[in-house]
């Protein structure tokens, strides 16, 4: 018997209407039909969601990590990029 | 208004308990982690299904406890379908065997929506949307081990061969059956079966496999006669109603 890995799939899920899709896992499947039903089998049971994307993990592009300091380091000391200095009405909701 | 009769609530409550135990015998022997959750949220269903029916059904007889119908009962008397008892044999199998059930549940529990038994219609409302799902899953993986390698073709095609003589039973017609017909409790299964049909072949042709011709079909499950495989998926699924008799969780 030969053994062959499906691809894998990351697996993005919004959990209401209003919110965004976040990474929730990953799972392996032989096309995007596929993926999605696993998806929804593995990560949606307990009512987790009502959307869902899959997206082929290797179409992902990631930044590397030896690069991290120049790509993340210099936004640590900038606090007054943090929008903290003034009150949030409470109609705007979550943010 | 009509009520059902409780012998023909515990046929369909059979099915689904037959079926959701054979799906969970694919725990931990699954051939991928995906495809081991898939079929233990189809048989989690089809567990759910079978527990609102036997509470239905105990209800109807005056209060008998579900677990004891669900649990202690004899190889001969359960009603189902012997499609349901068939073993998983390979993936394939199962996969064959969930299509020609589900594709006949869903416009079933489509129908029983509008039946004249309020229970069953609520049973139903929650039924025919899971079923749905079961039918797009097997019906997607009919389709990739038909039109996939020489060996998935062959062996799926295997399994339809094999389990198309069991697919008759799904519309047989007796007097109880007639009865809840009458009572517009039921639907007619000549009303199903163009669905099925459809379903079935056009998945089946859609994966390059051939749809059987064979005409001659298998019969006994209604009235308790059932294949050997039951026996044995019987000793399974009430061990531990047996050995602690009366237990609880």
């Amino acid at each position: 018997m030969t053994v062959k890995h499906s691809p894998l799939w990351e697996v993005f899920i919004r959990a209401r209407n209003g919110v965004a899709h976040k990474h929730v896992g990953s799972v392996h499947a032989e096309d995007a039909e596929m993926a999605l039903q696993a998806a929804r089998d593995v990560y949606t049971r307990r009512g987790e969601g009502v959307s869902i994307w899959i997206v082929p993990t290797a179409q992902i592009v990631a930044s590397d990590p030896h690069d991290k300091e120049a790509m993340f380091e210099p936004g640590e000391n900038k606090p007054y990029r943090h929008p903290t200095f003034y009150e949030v009405p409470d109609e705007v909701g979550h943010m | 208004m009509a009520q059902a009769d409780s012998k023909f609530v515990l046929r369909l409550a059979d099915d689904h308990l037959i079926l959701g135990q054979r799906l969970a015998e694919w725990c931990g022997h699954a051939p991928t982690l995906e495809e081991e959750l898939s079929h233990a949220n189809i048989g989690l269903d089809l567990l759910g299904q079978a527990r609102n029916l036997f509470a239905y059904a105990s209800q109807l007889l005056g209060g008998t406890d579900e677990d004891r119908l669900a649990f202690l009962r004899l190889e001969h008397e359960y009603k189902n379908v012997l499609l349901v008892e068939f073993p998983n044999e390979d993936f394939g199998y199962s996969v064959i065997r969930q299509l020609f059930f589900s594709a006949f549940m869903h416009p079933y529990w489509q129908a029983l929506t509008s039946s004249a038994d309020a229970e069953l219609r609520a049973i139903a409302g929650q039924a025919v949307k899971e079923a749905a799902y079961h039918v797009r899953h097997s019906r997607e993986w009919t389709l990739r081990l038909g039109d996939g390698t020489e060996e998935s073709r062959q062996r799926v095609q295997t399994a339809v061969d094999d389990l198309w003589s069991f697919t008759g039973e799904l519309f047989e017609v007796d007097d109880l059956y007639r009865q809840m017909m009458e009572a517009q409790v039921a639907p007619d299964p000549v009303s199903i079966a163009p669905t099925w049909r459809e379903t079935v072949v056009a998945t089946l042709e859609e994966a390059t496999l051939q749809v059987p011709t064979e005409t001659w079909m298998q019969t006994g499950g209604r009235v308790g006669r059932h294949t050997e495989a039951l026996g044995h998926l019987l000793t399974e699924l009430q061990y531990m109603q047996r050995a602690y008799p009366d237990m609880a969780w």
